[in-house]
């Protein structure tokens, strides 16, 4: 088999491969909003356990 | 990756395509459950970030979804007996039990540590009572072994609020506990109509449903003691914080409708039902739907119309 040919198995699962790379790729950008929404909250605040470290 | 994975007639199931997984989280049970959970979000008193609202209600989402899953791996055999579930991607030979438990798990402990992490502890908690709620108490519990199954493992589809709810405030209230009581309340009503009508073969499978086990007329009393007990709670949730005229007026009006066509239905016999095939008993379970939907539609305009100053008492 050619490098450039593919197996039938990977045409029989492309449809699955799509889907899946599409959800992981959602997810990470997902938790990467997540991550900038919650540190530009007014609320946020950095944990007394870091500050300590930083002041040290 | 064996060899026999490379071959679809040899690997012991069909090929399972991407919407074969995404039919395991019954996807149309999924859309109530995103849009009761929006709603509760967005009737709560405390604002919520976009981003962190929408993970939330995505997350929801997934939970309720690993529990149709989970849900489907445990009824497999049943699923196989009975015509209208025999296209589904475990019945159909499309995944294996095994896959959809192993999916169904995987998703389950992952939306609940997500939601903990994007919301709070207490909504991540509500959302895995809810997964264990459906799949314990309901699929492997009450619905193979009493008629009053769909009373109690109700339940289960009537968290979705309140999880919403306890995303934006952290907590439960009697707004969130009356927005359950209110799907809860109306599930029996809903699905016992449906029942009257639909052909099923639960018989068959094993399932004892009130029709059969009860009969159709005492099916008929309990659709109207049900809708009576309904009443009240859903003109309840019109005199807490996230009720107001709109809601008051959609209620009572919806309210009046379901309670005539809860009457209409105690009030026929079987053989006037089967002259007409079933017509009082298709329109109430349509009525049904609209029901449930008018009133969460009118809790999120009160919620809409009080970020402008107006909407609520």
């Amino acid at each position: 088999m050619g490098l450039g040919r593919d197996h039938e198995m990977h045409k029989r699962r492309f449809s699955r491969n799509l889907g899946l790379g599409l959800v992981l790729g959602g997810f990470v950008a997902l938790i990467f909003g997540l991550t900038i929404a919650k540190v530009t909250n007014e609320e946020f605040s950095v944990p007394n356990s870091e500050k300590i470290e930083r002041t040290e | 990756m064996s060899d026999a994975s490379l071959h679809a007639s040899e690997s012991g199931t069909g090929e399972a395509g991407f919407g074969d997984y995404f039919a395991l989280l019954k996807p149309r049970v999924m859309s109530l459950v995103v849009f009761t959970a929006f709603v509760g979000l967005l009737a709560a008193p405390v604002p919520v970030h976009p981003v962190v609202g929408f993970a939330a209600i995505l997350f929801i989402a997934v939970g309720g979804g690993a529990s149709g899953a989970l849900n489907m791996w445990w009824d497999a055999d049943i699923d196989r007996v009975m015509k209208r579930t025999q296209s589904r991607p475990i019945p159909a030979g499309k995944v294996s039990e095994g896959e959809a438990f192993g999916f169904g798990i995987t998703l389950a402990v992952m939306s609940v540590i997500m939601l903990a992490l994007a919301a709070n502890l207490m909504a991540a908690a509500i959302l895995a009572f809810t997964i264990f709620f459906y799949v314990v108490i309901y699929s492997m519990w009450l619905k193979r072994w009493t008629p009053q199954n769909i009373v109690i493992g109700g339940a289960a589809g009537a968290f979705p609020p309140m999880i919403g709810w306890a995303v934006a405030t952290g907590g439960i209230s009697v707004e969130s506990v009356l927005m359950f009581a209110l799907i809860f309340m109306w599930t029996p009503p809903h699905f016992w109509a449906l029942a009257l009508f639909m052909k099923s073969d639960y018989e068959n499978a094993g399932v004892p449903m009130l029709t059969v086990t009860h009969g159709r007329k005492s099916t008929r009393k309990h659709i109207l003691v049900y809708t009576l007990l309904l009443v009240p709670v859903a003109l309840a949730v019109g005199v807490t914080s996230i009720g107001g005229p709109i809601y008051m007026a959609v209620a009572v009006l919806l309210n009046l409708a379901f309670l005539k066509g809860a009457w209409d239905i105690w009030r026929r016999d079987e053989e006037a039902a089967q002259s007409d095939q079933y017509r009082t008993e298709k329109r109430v379970f349509a009525l049904s739907l609209l029901y449930l939907f008018g009133h969460f539609l009118a809790i999120l305009a009160e919620a809409m119309l009080g970020r402008f100053g107006l909407g609520g008492w």
